[in-house]
């Protein structure tokens, strides 16, 4: 049992149980940084609950040492949905992979972030199926050769930021697995913001879809090929953050300039501002080979979550009618007497 | 008028033991209404009654159509009152399509009442007439009562100023009047009612009450014809008590919200609206002051995940929907069934596969219920049999659920659900409290760890220090609860789960028989809402000194421990069912015996008659055994 004194470390939120990861999966650094960030966040583990679909990136509560449910596929945003309006007191993070999240559960997704349940979304996103050996999944590019697409695959991929963007979610985030310190970032700040927190995690399946990621993620390209966004602050990247990002007259579209080149100075850098949903939209759709790729908060502007309306409303009722009481109900209306 | 006319009481009203009326018109002429308003004096006047509500899927069928029929069929009585009748003495027909969908149903001398303003050539074509029937000699064979409604009730209420077509809506209210005049009733309630309804709109409320008063007038005064009188129908003998009508899903909603102050827990409830469950949502939406959460979901397959997780948070999760809904709610009851949580699953069948014919009833949803799911997937299956049964029936269920820890479906049908009858009101002291035991006490914690009595696992909620621990769908080790593979230990997880399920037999009365002895040549056993149908014509056949039984299944999984030997001791077994054989088929797969089926699969109710018909003819016919369903 946890005691309120004794702070928990990292060890304190490792299961017993073998994580039964390929070697080399990316699945391992975001677990790690689960792990690293939670005691930071003052939560005890007997109020957190981990909640997953299928897929080799739903196994992830297993390696948890706290509250955990493996559901299944594609159905975890309706059973956390449950699990949140059943106790809001509960600290709620939902696991999900691209094919999870955005195939079989691509309705149930768009809904929670609709309704903005107070949950932690991490959608792991390899583009491929894993834990089915190596499909296609909805984020994969066109051309992609798997088993089930031996000429490619011709499905447009989705972009699932910018899909939560579209179904309203008011917390969108992006990070990438191996970028520990940065992710742990974002998990303290999903879990600050009230609602439904999504963050899209880049993740390397090395065994279906090795360096998938690689055109972004690795070191010697990562500053030109990586933009991280902050509140506040100008949206500036590459070498020595020599380029920005400058909102095209109108603010339709961006265009990427060069510090110094043709009279461009810091001041004509746009400020990320993450509360503007337009911009948002924007940064989301950011790709290669033309721009950066964004990272960080993108988006983050509240409203009252849906479990606290719920909640409300139930409060307000019993406020209004008092707590209800069966055999009134049971007499209401019409009734009548026989001797 | 099923019974022959008695005698006359003081005031010259011929007294009747039974009659069964059938409101038709058009969807929008307010049959429904209607037909609930005459409902609510016939409970007050102290007559038992049933009632069938049978309306179409098209929300607003074009007007005049014969697929836009709306109906509503009450039968009530001095004695006690089982179904909602075989064929109605008395039809109400506002229009030429309600007459005709209607008049086959109609035994020759049966009277009916006809709104002869609607008679116009536009309707007659549109109900498919080429001759009107007022004039061509089909209504012969009845008594009649043809009175131009849709013009008396314009003059009724002239007076409030309303237009013609605003007037004309108050054709059913007039028609009531009527009605409550021939048949001795008060119309104190519906007068109340309608000052309530229309509190915002006073003239409406005046002009419905005029037309009220104005049809019950035209019944005092008008020269009726030949045939016609005024009836009285004599108080039923019920047992004392409170009463009130009450529909099968507004039981069901009522007990779910009961069980839920019986356990002392809030109920979250997580749907997706679908004819003929959707009214159980709306009911608990209302009931929000009761500790009552519910949850309008995307789709069927989130309902159930939502109240999956209330559940394993530590609530009462139960969800409700109609057959397709129940499809696609299969993969879900699997992960209840092997995270061994309990959760509480309404199926209001509807006929059909696919959509089907969503307004209409059927029992063809119990091989789903017991079988329908992947791999070895046993969980319990309730069915009441009577609307006033499902406000119990929900009770049983959370009990069962949360004792046993597995989903309980309880099989209601569209008959049930839309059906009311007279119910005597319990008190919530005399109700029976639910016991839950959460486990707090981490010291030899593992989430499987079982009751060695029921085999139930414990339930640990999350928010319980020390008891952190995972769940799932894959297969998990019998002592430890971990993840597992091993060939033997799925096996022993595969028998536990079942005789887990099994075991709960033990909590289950005894199978009784309802009516006649507990050997014989033949019982009938039925199952859901035929119980009335089933009932009266087995006590038909009985008057008769046919040795015959009926037996009425409430248990459907696991089937009740005696089940086997008490229909052993017939015979034969007829089992009726709305379905192409499902019950019939499982007792003979269960317990070996050449039970015999009778199906009828045309969305309606068994009729009483066809049933005493089908006990004779089985009865009279030579015992060989025929294996073979047909
Ligand atoms: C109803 C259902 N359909 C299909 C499957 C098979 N299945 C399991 S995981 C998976 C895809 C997982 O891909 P993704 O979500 O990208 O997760 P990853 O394994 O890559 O982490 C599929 C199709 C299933 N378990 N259940």
């Amino acid at each position: 049992m946890d005691t309120p004194n004794k702070p928990l470390t990292q060890k304190d939120f490792v299961s017993d149980q073998e994580v039964r990861w390929c070697p080399g999966c990316g699945d391992y650094a975001i677990l790690a940084a689960i792990q690293h960030t939670l005691p930071k966040l003052g939560v005890t583990r007997e109020k957190t609950v981990f909640v997953s679909g299928i897929g080799c990136s739903s196994r992830f509560p297993y390696y948890m040492s706290t509250y955990g449910f493996h559901t299944i596929h594609g159905r975890a945003p309706a059973i956390a949905t449950g699990v949140k309006l059943a106790n809001p007191e509960l600290d709620v993070w939902m696991v999900t992979g691209d094919g999870d999240g955005l195939s079989i559960g691509g309705n149930h997704f768009l809904h929670v972030l609709r309704r903005n349940v107070d949950l932690q979304i991490l959608m792991f996103n390899n583009r491929i199926y894993g834990l089915t050996k190596g499909q296609y999944s909805p984020t994969s590019l066109v051309g992609l050769k798997t088993p089930s697409t031996p000429l490619g695959s011709l499905d447009m991929p989705i972009n699932p930021c910018l899909l939560a963007l579209g179904a309203n979610g008011r917390f969108v985030a992006r990070g990438i697995d191996t970028s520990t310190s940065t992710l742990g970032d974002l998990f303290v700040a999903a879990h600050g913001h009230r609602g439904s927190s999504f963050i899209e995690i880049l993740q390397n399946c090395p065994v279906f879809n090795d360096g998938a990621w690689d055109n972004v993620t690795m070191r010697d390209i990562a500053s030109e090929n990586q933009l991280w966004v902050e509140h506040g602050k100008p949206l500036l990247f590459g070498k020595d953050k020599r380029k920005g990002l400058r909102l095209a007259p109108g603010g339709s579209h961006v265009e990427v300039v060069t510090l110094g080149e043709g009279g461009v100075t810091e001041a004509d850098v746009a400020v990320h501002d993450q509360t503007n949903r337009t911009l948002a939209f924007l940064l989301a759709q950011l790709a290669l080979p033309d721009f950066p790729m964004a990272f960080g908060v993108l988006y983050c502007d509240p409203v009252p979550s849906y479990d606290s309306a719920v909640t409300a409303q139930n409060a307000t009722a019993v406020e209004k009618s008092g707590a209800g009481d069966i055999d009134r109900l049971l007499r209401g209306g019409h009734t009548w007497r026989v001797e | 008028m099923d019974t022959p006319v008695r005698s006359k009481d003081a005031d010259g009203r011929e007294i009747l033991d039974s009659v069964v009326i059938r409101f038709a018109g058009d969807s929008g002429d307010g049959m429904q209404l209607a037909g609930m308003q005459f409902t609510q004096t016939t409970a007050v006047a102290g007559n038992d009654l049933a009632t069938f509500p049978d309306f179409p899927a098209e929300i607003r069928a074009p007007a005049g159509t014969t697929f836009g029929v709306s109906g509503f069929q009450i039968h009530f009585a001095s004695h006690d009152v089982l179904t909602p009748g075989d064929e109605p003495d008395v039809l109400v027909a506002m229009n030429p399509a309600a007459l005709k969908v209607n008049l086959r149903d109609v035994p020759s001398g049966g009277l009916i009442i006809l709104n002869t303003g609607a008679f116009t050539p536009q309707n007659l074509k549109k109900a498919g007439y080429e001759k009107n029937p007022l004039e061509d000699g089909t209504l012969d064979p009845y008594r009649k009562l043809e009175i131009d409604v849709s013009k008396l009730v314009v003059a009724a209420v002239e007076p409030f100023g309303l237009g013609t077509k605003e007037a004309l809506r108050a054709k059913n209210v007039w028609t009531l009047g009527l009605l409550y005049w021939l048949f001795g009733r008060d119309r104190t309630p519906t007068i109340e009612w309608l000052k309530k309804k229309f509190a915002k709109r006073p003239d409406i409320a005046e002009a419905n009450i005029a037309a009220l008063n104005a049809g019950h007038v035209y019944g005092e005064t008008a020269e009726l014809p030949t045939g016609v009188a005024a009836y009285k129908i004599p108080k039923a003998d019920l047992p004392r008590g409170h009463y009130r009508n009450i529909t099968g899903n507004e039981a069901l909603a009522w007990g779910l919200a009961t069980a839920g102050r019986l356990a002392e827990l809030p109920v979250f409830y997580g749907s997706y609206p679908i004819t003929p469950a959707s009214s159980v949502l709306h009911s608990l939406a209302g009931l929000k002051h009761y500790g009552v959460t519910t949850f309008q979901a995307e789709d069927e397959i989130a309902a159930i995940c939502s109240a999956i997780g209330a559940s394993y948070a530590g609530i009462i999760g139960a969800t409700a929907t109609s057959g397709p809904g129940m499809a696609l709610k299969g993969e879900a009851m699997g992960l209840a069934i092997m995270t061994e949580l309990p959760l509480v699953i309404f199926d209001v069948q509807r006929a059909g596969p696919s959509t089907g014919m969503p307004t209409k009833t059927e029992q063809s949803d119990l091989f789903q219920a017991v079988w329908g799911r992947n791999g070895d997937a046993p969980l319990v299956v309730l069915a009441p049999a009577t609307p006033g049964e499902c406000f119990y029936m929900a009770i049983e269920a959370v009990r069962l659920a949360i004792k046993y820890m597995t989903p309980v479906i309880v099989l209601s049908d569209g008959y049930i659900a839309n059906g009311a009858e007279p119910w005597a009101i319990p008190s919530f002291a005399d109700l029976p409290k639910i016991p839950v035991a959460f486990r707090t006490d981490p010291a030899g914690f593992h989430p499987y760890v079982r009751d060695p009595e029921t085999l139930a696992r414990n339930w640990a909620k999350p928010g319980t220090p020390g008891l952190e621990h995972r769940i799932g769908g894959i297969e998990k080790n019998f002592a430890s609860g971990h993840i597992s593979y091993d060939p033997e230990n799925h096996q022993k997880m595969t028998k536990t789960r079942a005789d887990k399920v099994l075991g709960v037999a033990k909590d289950l009365p005894l199978q009784k028989v309802e009516i006649g002895n507990e050997r014989g040549k033949m019982v009938v056993v039925g199952w859901g809402s035929t119980y009335g149908s089933i009932h009266q014509a087995v006590r038909r056949a009985r008057k008769d000194g046919l040795d015959v039984s009926h037996v009425h299944v409430r248990h459907l999984w696991p089937l009740p421990s005696n089940l086997a030997d008490l229909l052993g001791g017939f015979e034969r077994v007829l089992v009726p069912e709305l379905n192409n054989g499902q019950l019939v088929r499982l007792l003979r797969a269960e317990y070996l015996i050449p039970a015999d089926p009778m199906d009828k699969i045309s969305g309606m109710p068994f009729r009483v008659a066809e049933l005493e018909q089908e006990i004779r003819v089985k009865l009279a016919a030579p015992l060989v055994r025929n294996n073979r369903l047909s």
